[in-house]
Formats: C-alpha cells, structure tokens, sequence
C-alpha cells in the first residue's frame, strides 16, 4: 500500500508539473502575440543571459574539448588512428557535447537564477502588484525570459564549438605532437552543415526548455524563502532532466 | 474556507476599514476586490458586473480603475523608485518620458516624498517603501484605492505619518477606499465605516463613532484586545451565536 500510494504520488507530481507547465507555455504563446511587446525586457534577458553565462559556457568547452582530445588520443593511439582525433572532437562537439552542456551550463547558471528572481518575486507579493497593474504576469515575465533561451544558448553553442575545437587542437597539436596542418585538414574534413545545424536546433530546444522551466518553477513558489530555495533547485534538476532526455529524442529525429 | 457568507457592499467614495484579528480573512478579501483571488462560489461585482463573468480585456480595464497598496509595499526590486512609479504609466498610457517623469514627481509629492526617484526600493526604510507602494497604486489616478495592513510593523511616528498620507490622499483625490488593518488608531481616523471581519464573515459595519461607542461584546472584545475567551472563535459564544 506505502509503495502504491508512494508511486501514486509521484504520477501526480509528475502530471501537474506537466500539465502546469504546458499551461504556462499556452498563456506564454498568448503573450507572445498581446501588446505590449517588451523589446526592452527581451534585450535586457538575452544580455544577462548571453553574458553571465558566457565565462563558465566558454571554459567548459575549451576543457571538455581538451580532455576529449587526450582521451580519444590515448584510445586512438592503441590502434594507430591518431589521424582522427581532430574529427572526433568537432563531431562530438557540434552535434553533442557542445549543445549539451551549454545546456546543462546555462541551467545552472541562468535557469536557477530565473526560478529566484521570480519566486522571490512571488513570495514578496510582487507576482500579485503587477496583476493589480493590469499586467499580465506570464507575459510580462516568462516571454522575454523564454525567447532569450532560445536566441542566446545556439549562440552560446556556436561559441562553445569554436573553443572546444581550440580546445582539442592545443591539446593534440601542442602537447601531444600532432601535426597541425594534418589536425585542421582532419577536424574539418568529415563535417556537414548539418552536423552544426542539429547541434543548434538542439541548443534552442535546450534553451526553451531550461527557461520555461525556470520560470514555471519560480512561479509557482510557495513558503518564503524556504520555498524560493526548493524552487532554485528544482529549476536545475528538473531543467538538466529536460536537457537530457529531451537530448535522446532530439538526437533519434536529428540524425 | 477563509470566506464563508460575506456579504459587504461598498459605494462610490466611501472609505471603509475593514478591522479583524489575524487569519481572519483581510487580505484575502482584498485580494478578491481587485481580481488577485477568484472566489470558489459567489460572485464579486463591481458596477454590477460579475468580475469573473467579464473578458479578461474587460478585467484589466476595471483592475486599470484600482489602485492597491500591498502590506509590505511589493516594489519590484530590479528598478528604481522612479522607475516602479513609472511602470503602470508606460504600460498604460501614451504619455512622453517627460509627462512620466512629472507624474512620478507629482505622485511622490502626494505621498511627501521628494527626489528619491533613483533610490533603490532595498535602499528605503520600510515607512518609505509602503509610502512609494502608495505612489504608485495612484500614478493612474484610480478610482478604487485599496490598502492591504499600510502600517503594520511600523512605528507610532511613521504610522501616524502614513494615515495623514491616506487622509491626504482621500481628501484630494476622493476615490472609494477600503482599508485593511488591526490598528484602530488608523481605522478611526481615516474610516468612514468600520466593519469587523471574523471567521469569513461581516460582524458588524458602522460609522466609527458608533463602532468606538458600540456595546456589542464583539467589537468591545476586539476594542479592549481581549482574548480571554478566545479558544476556537475570534469572540465570546454568546455573541458570535
């Protein structure tokens, strides 16, 4: 009975974040299409976003560019396939390491803060002025949040690509002796556009995930500042959740 | 249920204060004034419009006509005073940045606050916040001012200075008011009616004179602060009964 009324509660957890979520992804839609259109608000979030997010996203793709390098060097060498470390790094950061964990970057980063601001904003009656205002709050808030996730994580992606690639060729060419024209020629060689372009498809999905998840959780904060904290936290859970799985199927259409 | 039977009507221009011991109701009543709360059964009218029966455009247009106060002022604290005073006249309003900026100056006066326009809502004491939560529920000149708990948690001196700021406010813009608190002082001086929340209903709603001279054992027990006899009820059983 403990069991069943345990996984019982988790299914209806898990359908009313659902359920909330598609909710607030409607009401946002419609918000998208209402005047006033906040131009101001969505500058402001795509320069926080792009630009607090920034640092971590480009050291993470330089070093994950480089241990892929030494990693794939060290496996490659057993079978004197050295020659292609450069193509196995650009390829696993364009279609999968760099969309990822800038995904996973930007939750942490921008995803908990959006779940702090606004269930800060929740729980200091500020939700509830701007009601009182005649403002919408789902426009006012999770449009401009929304839309900035998804212009700024394939730009940030984009970014991550160049310097996890630079992150490889330093690596191999610069430690591990490899010859730099043959490293270039290599790392570019097998590459598609198509390769790029389902690594940014992935990255605005990633985006419009981590944001609207961010916001729905600060949203509906309930209890102080305790309840500001579980929100910040389960922003970033659930977001990296969304980021991942989302990943798998995303990568099952893409290919 | 907070809310259970009331019935309370309000006309145009009247300032009722609404009195009530803590967990009675006040703010939840309030909140369904200005649409912040949809009642499960019953319906809130204004000018005979069943609020929840309207468009949504049809409810911004009336919220457009409130102006309210929140407890602890709910400044949004990513801008300035200034900026807070602002925010409903540029969404609401086709006015110039210079029109904005003297409707700011001109709300900041009524509340007697002056060039504080580029603090930070963290940077006020709490007296000055509720002040500037006032300035801005009546940048758009409202009809309706709604004022959730303005003084609690202050000061004699600052709370004497927010209800001249409330009688002031009364006396030049003549809105209908509805005030929420538990401090008597305040609800004497700016009241017209007084009425006595408990348990989701309207005990009693009187002039304040008859309120403070009232021998109903209910509004003596809230008067004198009573609890003796509080166990379950707000008010002796013999008078709630």
């Amino acid at each position: 009975m403990g069991v069943l009324e345990t996984v019982g509660r988790f299914a209806l957890e898990a359908l009313e974040f659902h359920g909330r979520c598609v909710t607030l992804l409607g009401l946002t839609v419609r918000g998208l299409f209402r005047r006033p259109f906040d131009g101001r608000g969505l500058a402001t979030q795509v320069v926080r976003v792009g630009f607090d997010g920034l640092p971590v996203v480009l050291l993470t793709a330089v070093f994950t560019g480089a241990v892929l390098a030494l990693q794939t060097y060290v496996g490659f060498k057993r079978f004197h396939a050295e020659a292609w470390v450069g193509s196995v790094v650009a390829l696993s950061m364009l279609r999968e390491l760099a969309p990822v964990l800038t995904g996973l970057m930007v939750t942490g980063r921008s995803g908990s803060a959006m779940a702090a601001e606004i269930g800060s904003m929740r729980v200091t009656e500020q939700i509830d002025a701007l009601v009182s205002l005649a403002t919408d709050p789902v426009q006012y808030l999770f449009v401009p949040r929304i839309l900035a996730g998804i212009i700024v994580v394939p730009m940030l992606v984009v970014l991550a690509n160049a310097l996890g690639i630079a992150g490889g060729y330093l690596v191999a060419v610069r430690l591990l002796g490899a010859n730099p024209v043959v490293y270039v020629q290599n790392t570019f060689q097998f590459l598609d556009l198509n390769d790029l372009w389902s690594g940014l498809v992935k990255a605005a999905v990633f985006g419009f995930l981590l944001t609207l998840i961010g916001c729905q959780q600060g949203f509906d904060t309930k209890g102080g500042a305790e309840g500001v904290g579980r929100a910040t936290t389960a922003a970033v859970v659930l977001g990296s959740l969304a980021i991942l799985v989302s990943d798998f199927f995303l990568t099952k259409v893409l290919f | 249920m907070v809310l259970d039977g009331l019935d309370l009507s309000i006309a145009k221009g009247d300032s009722i204060v609404i009195l009530g011991k803590s967990g009675t109701g006040k703010s939840v009543l309030l909140k369904h004034m200005i649409g912040l709360l949809a009642p499960d059964a019953g319906t809130v009218e204004i000018e005979g419009d069943d609020f929840w029966a309207t468009s949504r455009t049809r409810r911004d247009e009336i919220r457009r006509r409130f102006g309210m106060s929140f407890q602890e002022g709910a400044l949004f604290d990513s801008m300035t005073v200034g900026e807070n005073i602002a925010f409903p006249l540029k969404r609401h309003t086709k006015m110039s940045p210079g029109e904005v900026r003297t409707r700011v100056a001109e709300c900041l006066a009524l509340v007697r606050l002056h060039g504080i326009e580029g603090k930070r809502p963290s940077e006020l004491s709490g007296g000055m916040r509720r002040r500037v939560g006032f300035a801005r529920a009546i940048a758009l000149k409202p009809e309706v001012l709604l004022f959730d708990e303005p003084t609690t948690g202050l000061d004699p001196i600052t709370t004497d200075v927010l209800a001249r700021v409330m009688i002031d406010l009364r006396d030049r813009m003549n809105p209908t008011m509805v005030t929420i608190t538990h401090d008597l002082k305040v609800a004497f001086e700016v009241a017209e009616r007084v009425a006595l929340l408990d348990r989701g209903k309207i005990l009693v709603d009187l002039p304040p004179r008859e309120f403070e001279a009232s021998d109903d054992p209910r509004v003596r027990a809230f008067v004198r602060g009573d609890g003796s006899e509080d166990g379950e009820s707000s008010f002796p059983e013999e008078a709630t009964a």
